[in-house]
């Protein structure tokens, strides 16, 4: 029987109600009385030098209140980024400041220059066009591989467009170049992973306040970590003291990595509300998005894949160009390093990795973490080399990967590429997609689609990622500038209900019904009585927030250590209440007992009494009834999956349709199944619109030709399939309370692949020799691979 | 500035626009019916349709004194007469067709337009009229599911959740 409450059962969610009745509040709804409108001066050219900015004109306009340039901002701090990174002969990497506002040059299209205040948006607009200045073009540094050659700068002042080139394991380098060099058999791939934009559907957006009388400073904004924007604002920019400053993320609509950082936006607002004394709210229009949120992906990679007579895989090798465009985001130099390398062993026993990423300054948008941050990276160099592998070899790709799969009895598993797999079976998920998918049933299939004239594929992948981001210790030792724990303050209401605070932030992930669910089990009380509070620093703890998968794995632990400790006050009080030992306590389903007797209290009445403290031990027992706990993981979680996509092509066009996608996942425990189901979804329509529609596309000038909807094709319902998805052969996560690995970008990671490896499959049965598509793959691309081949 | 009256949600309102002021502006700006989403500038995204004199229409492609005399239902108006979800909000949340939800009302809109032409809508003719809805979340799978619900039809055959 499924359960109604609790963990493993599949509620409904409670926020869905505000959301369908259009109650929701997100940024840009809330309304302030008196508030004024920010719009920004955006650069039209991808690289050119400052030389003035003449404000007179546009400071004339009706209802205009103020004007910011670059020169405003000068003598504050730049927005860091949060990961140091040392080249591989021990020098660190170059770190550029990042302003508030451009400075002296503009370096991307959509560059902020300047920015007016005015009464309304309408009257900001008018004046930004009325703004003069003089920029003068410089050539334009696009391409990566021309970008390392040039002898012009992104920044002047680093003397090279290279971030660093960075290698892992670079201890293992000369033995794998050797296990190479000898190897029996290499198969080698070049690949794209193409520029993606994360897109939330909701465009960015910040309000700043300001209170002259309490010198105090609240920032609304669609952020996915709160704490952490404070932080950046506090301790970097800004220099407003942490205490002075709220930062308040309300309903976001959707983040996918490009709300994690701070933009030089929500700082704006900030200075213009001090100066105005003036609630001042800025928000983006869609080719705003599109021009400045932070970028994913676009990575250009060689793999070599190194194997013996039977197939074993003796050494991966890799050399990637990343994409860091005009300045460094916060997580951008993690981004393609210790969350790409580090996977690059795969779910394999391959003994050697070794992998070399050179990151590139360009005159493009920042390039950050976007929906699996590294790892989709990873996976798909992997699962694509070993497909084409498998086609050299003459061995059945599925085949090819369970030869080489980590066994299930070789856990904790560590890997060449320096992680500790802490659990898994990657067999019997493979078993399973094998299963659910009815791969039996494929070559009946293919027959049905080649009476239709269409080549029908099938396309396979396994993936493994490093979700519950992270561990404090061991990414402090990797260069790491924060901890990456989360926070949760339990709040025993007197009348028996809760409040739960949490650091981490839910956009779409449902931790308003999910975090009750697991607190309501623990204490045996209806999960309804219980709510979450969430994205304000004024009331949470400091918690760093919700991205890489580690709402749950990392919060949820952090929920789990808080609701232990009122559980383990609650029987002190309980024991006081019926004159017992605290050790003969027992709490089942919300009622505490005496063991062995018929004396009891409810949940309710011990948190009465926890506030209504008469003929209380005061030496033994604080009054009141509220617990905090700050969780540091262990290790990294590991999800793993086995992945499997049915194409049909025609081969007239070259037209991809996806048929069947299959995902059979390990998120160890699942809380929410019907949550985690739809997180995968999500994901995989993400992968798909990766591997067939989505690209982002700067000519050589720097302009990006794909701003809007028009041009940047977003997956829409018809391009997309129902998708099969399974997670019921979950391998406990050994070393979180819950037992739970995360499953928010599992379906990003391993889809790209396995819908490439099915088109080639398609065209392979056609007879076409063709061995690689880069994404996307569009009808034109797959049409010209064929009629090349 | 020009006088617009309108019905909306089933009150007369009317308020001083100019000739340029969106009907989407105008509801989330002057009436604060803010369940009305803007998620693009071009008319694609379909976060902020709205039913006017009873069709699905993109409120950010429309002037709100092109509206004037219209009636005019926007997602603040889609419940129940007692404030409970009626059969296609009910059908979203029962088959998890929304996640961070700012797509959703323009979702709910467009699947009551489609269902009034449509009453039992295949899967194929749901995707294709979703066109113009866009969503990043769900991937659409619990949508289209949650829309063949809403019409009646038996959904225990597509894949669990």
């Amino acid at each position: 029987m499924p359960k109604d409450t609790g963990i493993g059962a599949a509620t409904t969610r409670r926020e869905d109600v505000r959301f369908l009745t259009g109650r929701g509040q997100y940024t840009d709804d809330i309304q302030t009385q008196g508030e004024c409108a920010a719009v920004f001066a955006r650069s039209t050219v991808a690289n050119g030098k400052i030389k003035s900015i003449d404000t007179s004109a546009a400071a004339a306009m009706p209802g205009v209140l103020a004007i910011f340039t670059g020169e405003d901002f000068a003598e504050v701090g730049g927005n860091p980024a949060g990961w140091l990174i040392n080249s591989r002969d021990g020098t660190p990497m170059h770190e550029p400041k990042r302003p508030v506002l451009a400075h002296g040059k503009v370096r991307h299209v959509g560059d902020a220059y300047a920015a007016v205040i005015a009464e309304t948006v309408q009257q900001a607009r008018d004046a930004v066009e009325a703004i003069e200045a003089d920029i003068e073009e410089l050539p334009a540094i696009v391409n990566m591989k021309d970008a390392l050659a040039a002898d012009h700068y992104v920044h002047d002042e680093i003397g090279t467009n290279q971030c660093f080139d960075w290698g892992w394991i670079e201890d293992n380098r000369a033995a794998t170049d050797e296990a190479i060099k000898n190897a029996h058999h290499v198969t080698t791939l070049e690949l794209v992973n193409n520029r993606l934009v994360p897109n939330a559907m909701e465009p960015r957006c910040s309000i700043g306040h300001y209170n002259p009388g309490t010198d105090e400073y609240i920032l609304h904004t669609t952020s996915q970590n709160p704490h952490l924007t404070r932080l950046l604002i506090s301790a970097f920019v800004m220099g407003i003291p942490e205490n002075k400053l709220t930062v308040i993320a309300p309903d976001v609509g959707g983040g996918f990595g490009s709300k994690i950082y701070h933009y030089g936006e929500e700082a704006l607002v900030l200075a213009a509300a001090k100066k105005l004394g003036r609630t001042v709210k800025w928000t983006a229009d869609r080719t705003e998005a599109f021009l400045t949120d932070a970028h994913g992906r676009d990575h250009v990679t060689k793999i070599e894949l190194a194997l013996d007579e039977e197939g074993n895989f003796l050494a991966f090798r890799t050399e990637t160009m990343a994409n860091v465009g005009a300045y460094l985001s916060n997580f951008s130099t993690a981004t393609p390093t210790f969350l790409h390398g580090t996977l690059m062993a795969g779910n394999y026993t391959v003994p050697l990795v070794y992998v070399n990423v050179k990151a590139v300054f360009t005159n493009t948008a920042p390039v950050d973490a976007y929906r699996g941050a590294g790892r989709p990276e990873a996976t798909y160099s992997l699962e694509r080399v070993i497909d084409k592998a498998a086609r050299e070899i003459g061995m059945d790709p599925i085949e090819l990967r369970r030869k080489n799969f980590v066994k299930p009895d070789q856990y904790p598993f560590a890997s060449a590429a320096g992680l500790e797999y802490d659990s898994g079976n990657y067999d019997a998920l493979m078993d399973q997609m094998e299963k659910v998918a009815d791969k039996a049933g494929f070559e009946a299939r293919r027959k049905e689609s080649k009476a239709k004239g269409l080549l029908r594929g099938f396309g396979v992948n396994a993936y493994i990622e490093a979700c519950g981001i992270a561990p404090s210790n061991l990414v402090g030792v990797l260069g790491s500038r924060v901890g990456l724990y989360d926070a949760a303050t339990v709040r025993v209401n007197a009348t028996g209900n809760l409040s739960v605070m949490v650091g981490a932030h839910s956009h779409g992930q449902g931790h308003e019904t999910v975090f009750p669910q697991v607190v309501g089990e623990m204490l045996g009380i209806d999960p309804q009585s219980i709510d979450i509070v969430h994205g304000d620093t004024s009331k949470i703890p400091f918690g760093m927030g919700t991205y890489g998968s580690r709402s749950l794995a990392v919060c949820g632990s952090a929920v789990v250590r808080a609701t232990e400790k009122i559980i383990n006050k609650a029987k002190k009080i309980a024991a006081h209440m019926l004159e017992a030992s605290d050790a003969d306590i027992e709490l089942k389903d919300g009622v505490f007992s005496v063991a062995g007797t018929d004396k009891s209290v409810s949940f309710g009445e011990v948190a009465l009494k926890a506030y209504i403290p008469h003929n209380f031990p005061l030496e033994d027992i604080e009054p009141g009834l509220e617990e905090t706990a700050f969780y540091d993981p262990a290790n990294f979680t590991y999800p793993s999956g086995a992945y499997c996509c049915e194409v049909e092509v025609d081969p007239e066009t070259g037209k991809v349709r996806v048929d069947r996608m299959t995902a059979v996942d390990d998120f160890g425990n699942v809380i929410n199944p019907m949550v985690v189901t739809g997180q995968v979804h999500g994901g995989l329509g993400q992968g798909i619109g990766q591997a067939l529609v989505e690209n982002t596309t700067y000519d050589e000038d720097g302009q990006l030709l794909s701003a809007s909807y028009m041009d940047y094709t977003m997956p829409r319902a018809d391009d997309l399939p129902f998708y099969i998805v399974d997670h019921s052969k979950g391998n406990p996560c050994t070393h979180n309370p819950l037992g739970v690995k995360g499953c928010g970008e599992a379906g990003a990671i391993g889809s790209p692949p396995t819908v490439v490896n099915a088109v080639i499959d398609a065209l392979q049965s056609g007879g076409k020799n063709v061995t690689h598509i880069d994404m996307p793959m569009t009808s034109h691309r797959v049409w010209s691979a064929m009629n090349n081949a | 500035m020009t006088k617009v009256t309108m019905t909306v949600n089933g009150k007369s309102v009317s308020g001083d626009v100019e000739g340029r002021t969106l009907l989407s502006s105008f509801l989330r700006e002057d009436l604060r019916l803010t369940g009305t989403h803007i998620g693009c500038d071009t008319s694609q995204c379909g976060a902020c349709v709205v039913h006017v004199n009873g069709e699905a229409v993109k409120s950010c492609a429309m002037f709100a004194l092109e509206a004037d005399g219209a009636d005019v239902t926007t997602i603040e108006g889609q419940a129940n007469a007692d404030g409970s979800l009626n059969t296609i909000q009910q059908a979203f949340q029962d088959h998890h067709g929304l996640q961070c939800g700012f797509c959703t009302p323009g979702m709910v809109m467009s699947a009551a337009a489609l269902l009034k032409d449509n009453p039992k809508p295949s899967e194929a003719e749901i995707r294709e009229y979703l066109e113009g809805n866009i969503c990043r979340c769900t991937g659409y799978h619990n949508i289209v599911k949650a829309i063949m619900a809403a019409s009646g039809q038996d959904v225990s055959a597509i894949a669990a959740e």
